[in-house]
């Protein structure tokens, strides 16, 4: 077989099932039990940190970038 | 040491751009070398004269100083688009406009690629790195990744915007729509952009937050999607180092299918999957609401990614692509629909609970109307990729009417909106100047918008119509120039409606200038206070 009939045969064989498994796979993720927690968090992360970045960790604490 | 390796790059780029603009074979090669020698030489000044003095920069605050930048360059490129959008809409209305005097370059089909990548790659690349920048960093928590490599990003792609207009008028071209930019070009716009995705994912690695907030999974898919499409459709041999013409590495109808893979995946990922970011950002924001559904947003994004990069094909029907292509492209197309409308309804849904914003916020409703525009323009687009609709609207005036309502309704609005979002707080200044403008601006941009769509729906089907209009014979009834003279009021409707969204815009530009110079600062609490 030819490699244009060989790749368009996997394409819309094996390619098409594994990206359709791939995305139901995210879905179900997106669906999974205990997720709402989290998504609320993330949808709110938006409302923190308007003015300036987080507060600074312990060991980074001293750094003073240079930037030339 | 660094600072040396720059000059001597810059002047190695200076010199041979000089030399280049002596030799090159083509107009609009040599002006190109010589818009190249003045940037590298002005660059090589700005470095040198900087050579020595310290940069501090206190990693507490936000790199706001390129989005402010940004801003500027929005609004100037979103006017010079536009402006240049209502010539071309008059000159074809009017053909006496393409003046003799300066045949050749401006008239309309010189003209017409200045206008598509002003309005795309300089007013809508300009609002989606500022949009980016802003919205990544305070996303997560955390400083602009890359120091100066920001600003090298955002000039980048100034430059890239003088070179492309300037070849453009002096013609050239690669003749693939929007990608008409010649291979040189070609090669700095992909260095610009992988600067950019290093900045952007620098960034997001250094992030404070957890998680990555979905605004950010759509900037990112168009940064590295664009990269992708933009690489492999501009495959191409110069045919010398100091001309413009280049030979694309494909030929036939696999060249065409990979323009349009690109072309409509532009579509997809830069004028969608990018602005969906900047709506997931700054639609919540503006309604002072979380966005609808969070998991609504991650299944819009992934079922946006896994569908939209197949939906190029509807370009192509009744070409030599192959019949199973065409109905490819289609049936993706027609998927497409549902993550659009659920896009759609996720940011309509935004405002559940807080609709009395319409009445009182002109931006909110610029936003609104903008997301309407986006579920009215991709349930047009999947009906016209329908292939017998698309016999009827192919290469007649409903496409571009189509393209106005996403680009005008769906890009500007919500560009519109960011920038009034962002000008007031990052200038630090109390509200905006004057919120009657903005509902002017509402008005004159939508009620352009709609003469448009509506001007050119009924253009684009007459003329389809009567392209296929047969007599009892099977004559063909009417000449090409029969739809032309027929198209003449509708185009001069168009071009009003041009007028009145230009107008719109200009009325933005004054509103956010005099909020910058007349607005007074806002009173800060102590705690927010920049430590420098």
């Amino acid at each position: 077989m030819d490699t244009y009939s060989l790749l368009r045969q996997f394409a819309d064989s094996w390619m098409l099932m594994l990206m359709t498994l791939l995305f139901v796979g995210v879905v179900v993720y997106a669906f999974r039990p205990g997720s709402r927690k989290l998504q609320d968090d993330a949808a709110n992360s938006i409302f923190r940190n308007e003015k300036r970045p987080a507060p600074r960790d312990a060991e980074t604490g001293s750094r003073n970038t240079k930037e030339a | 040491m660094w600072d040396y390796v720059k000059l001597v790059v810059l002047s190695a780029i200076a010199v041979f751009a000089a030399i280049a603009a002596q030799y090159g074979h083509d107009l609009a090669y040599s002006v190109n070398a010589i818009v190249v020698m003045l940037a590298a030489a002005a660059t090589f000044i700005w470095v040198l004269r900087r050579m020595y003095e310290p940069v501090t920069v206190d990693p507490d605050t936000y790199n706001d100083g390129v989005v402010r930048a940004g801003v500027i360059a929005t609004a100037f490129w979103g006017i010079v688009g536009f402006l240049v959008g209502v010539v071309i809409a008059f000159q074809l209305a009017f053909p006496a406009l393409n003046i003799p005097g300066v045949e050749g370059i401006l008239n309309f089909g010189r003209l017409r690629p200045l206008h598509t990548s002003a309005v795309i790659f300089a007013f809508g690349g300009n609002a989606l790195i500022m949009s980016a920048f802003y919205i990544v960093q305070r996303t997560c928590a955390t400083r602009l990744w890359g120091g100066n490599l920001g600003w090298f990003v955002f000039w980048g792609w100034q430059l890239m915007i003088v070179l492309a207009a300037t070849s453009y008028l002096l013609g050239g071209t690669q003749g693939k729509e929007y990608a008409e930019t010649v291979w040189y070009i070609d090669i700095w716009i992909a260095v610009v952009w992988v600067a950019f995705l290093v900045v952007f994912v620098g960034t997001l690695v250094l992030r404070k937050e957890p998680h990555i907030y979905v605004a950010n999974w759509f900037l990112l898919s168009m940064i590295i999607t664009v990269a992708m499409l933009h690489i492999v459709n501009n495959l191409a041999v110069p045919v010398s180092i100091f001309s413009s013409r280049s030979v694309s590495a494909f030929g036939g109808v696999q060249d065409a299918m990979t323009q349009w893979w690109y072309g409509h995946n532009a579509v997809g990922f830069f004028l969608t999957a990018g602005f969906l970011g900047m709506m997931y950002y700054f639609v919540p924001k503006q309604a002072e609401r979380p966005v609808y559904s969070y998991k609504l947003s991650i299944i819009h994004f992934w079922a946006l990614i896994f569908l939209y990069i197949w939906a190029g094909p509807h370009h192509l029907h009744y070409t030599a692509l192959p019949e199973w292509a065409a109905t490819l492209g289609m049936v993706f197309s027609v998927m497409l629909w549902m993550p659009s409308w659920g896009g759609m309804i996720n940011g309509l849904m935004t405002l559940s609970g807080a609709w009395d914003k319409l009445r009182t916020d002109p931006i909110i409703r610029m936003m609104v109307v903008s997301i309407g525009f986006y579920g009215m323009s991709t349930f047009e687009g999947p009906m016209m990729s329908i292939k017998a609709v698309n016999s009827l609207s192919h290469y007649t005036d409903w496409t571009i009417g189509h393209v106005h309502s996403g680009a005008l309704g769906w890009n500007g609005m919500i560009t519109f909106g960011a920038l009034y979002f962002l000008t007031p707080r990052l200038w630090n200044r109390d509200g905006l100047y004057s919120l009657r403008l903005v509902s002017w601006h509402f008005w004159l941009a939508t009620i352009g918008i709609v003469l448009y769509a509506a001007s050119m729906w009924v253009t684009g089907i007459m003329e389809g119509l009567m392209w296929r209009e047969v007599d009892a014979n099977g004559f063909l009834v009417n000449a090409f120039a029969d739809t032309v003279a027929a198209k003449f009021p509708m185009y001069v409707v168009r071009g009003l409606g041009g007028v009145m969204f230009l107008l719109g815009a200009i009325i933005m530009c004054y509103n956010l200038w005099m909020t910058v110079r007349a607005q007074p600062a806002k009173a800060v609490s102590p705690a927010a206070v920049p430590a420098e």
